[in-house]
């Protein structure tokens, strides 16, 4: 199958979805700094947040703010962006949850940057 | 934070902010929002409250042990009402079924207990947010 | 190396992601599989079941409310661990002797 330019066009949210997890990915593997590793898992939980939504868009169709009576088909599907609400206070949860451990670990190292961490503790070990 | 710019806008615009949260949480059931936006909206006036004054100031208008009993009394108030359709003999949070009033289309007072219900996790919400903000900010 | 090596992977990743949407209906259809009875009866019957304009806070509040009750308990958890992990003491008197 050739690709078009409209084959990005018409699916660019789902493109949108999978370039800012890998931008999530790449910030979660190459950067040290805990903060900004968890900044990353934030990126990668709004591309599936994205992707989720995108799943249930209808091109044309309204928000489903509804009147009584009206077809199923000048609305977008509720059920995907009900289901994410789900995923976002799990999101909030578990950076809340993140955070406060990288508290402790500032008090316990005097630092966040995971190589510094890693050369105390080895130094530790060796004493 | 000892700035008067900063101090003077913020208790300008804080009770827009508040009111704007209570709207969204009341017509949860009407327009987009809901529980957990207003929530968030209310809570994000306190953190900047918080902000701005001091942690000592910030925690005198919102204590800890308030937040907490709100957090409680909302998950309580979603329980009961919950149960109420059990007591009418069906199963757990039946809303029209179990007898609840389903007032006029479109009014706030309507849909049975979806109000109350957006209205408890709301304040649930809010506080659960102060409270997550607040001890972050006491480690400090 | 390493660097060369995360830019390989990662964009081993992204072609094996962009590569699965020829698979995928494409976007804004309205007969992709997502949409099917289920969402359907939440937008013609959810007028008359719940009274309620905004189908979201009728599908999280009446339709999937048990759903929404576990979601409190997620927010609830979040708030225990974090205080549990930080030990804040909620007490005035050990308060003023901690931490000044």
């Amino acid at each position: 199958m050739p690709i078009e330019i409209d084959f990005f066009l018409n699916n660019i949210n789902y493109i949108g979805a999978m370039v800012l997890f890998v931008i999530g990915l790449y910030t979660v593997l190459t950067h040290p700094n805990l903060i900004k590793k968890v900044i990353g898992i934030n990126i990668m939980e709004t591309s599936v947040f994205l992707f989720f939504v995108s799943i249930g868009f209808i091109s044309g169709a309204n928000a489903p703010i509804v009147e009584q009576g009206q077809a199923a088909e000048t609305v977008v599907n509720p059920l995907p962006s009900a289901m994410i609400l789900t995923g976002i206070v799990v999101a909030i949860g578990v950076t809340a949850f993140a955070l406060s451990l990288i508290v402790k670990i500032h008090e316990a190292y005097g630092t966040i940057e995971l190589d510094e961490i890693m050369q105390i503790r080895s130094a530790e070990k060796n004493d | 934070m000892n700035d008067l710019i900063v101090k003077m806008t913020t208790k300008l615009v804080l009770p827009f902010i508040q009111l704007y949260g209570i709207y969204v949480i009341i017509h949860g059931h009407l327009s987009p929002g809901g529980a957990f936006p207003g929530g968030a909206i209310f809570a994000t006036s306190i953190v900047l409250f918080t902000i701005v004054f001091g942690l000592r100031i910030g925690q005198k208008r919102l204590p800890h042990h308030v937040s907490s009993k709100l957090e409680t009394s909302g998950i309580f108030v979603f329980i009961v009402f919950g149960l109420t359709g059990i007591l009418m003999g069906y199963q757990f949070l039946t809303n029209q079924e179990a007898g609840f009033p389903m007032g006029e289309w479109g009014r706030v007072f309507s849909a049975g207990f979806i109000p109350i219900i957006t209205f408890a996790l709301g304040i649930k919400v809010m506080s659960a947010v102060v409270t997550l903000f607040h001890t972050m900010m006491e480690e400090e | 190396m390493t660097k060369i090596f995360t830019f390989l992977m990662l964009g081993g990743l992204l072609f094996v992601l962009l590569t699965s949407i020829t698979e995928l209906p494409t976007f804004g259809e309205s007969y992709a599989p997502a949409h099917n009875e289920i969402s359907n009866h939440y937008i013609e019957q959810g007028p008359e079941d719940t009274n309620s304009p905004n189908l979201i806070g009728a599908i999280i509040t009446d339709y999937r409310a048990f759903d929404t009750l576990g979601e409190a308990t997620v927010l609830f958890t979040a708030i225990a661990a974090v205080v549990a992990i930080l030990g804040v003491v909620h007490h005035k008197q050990d308060k003023g002797d901690n931490h000044e």
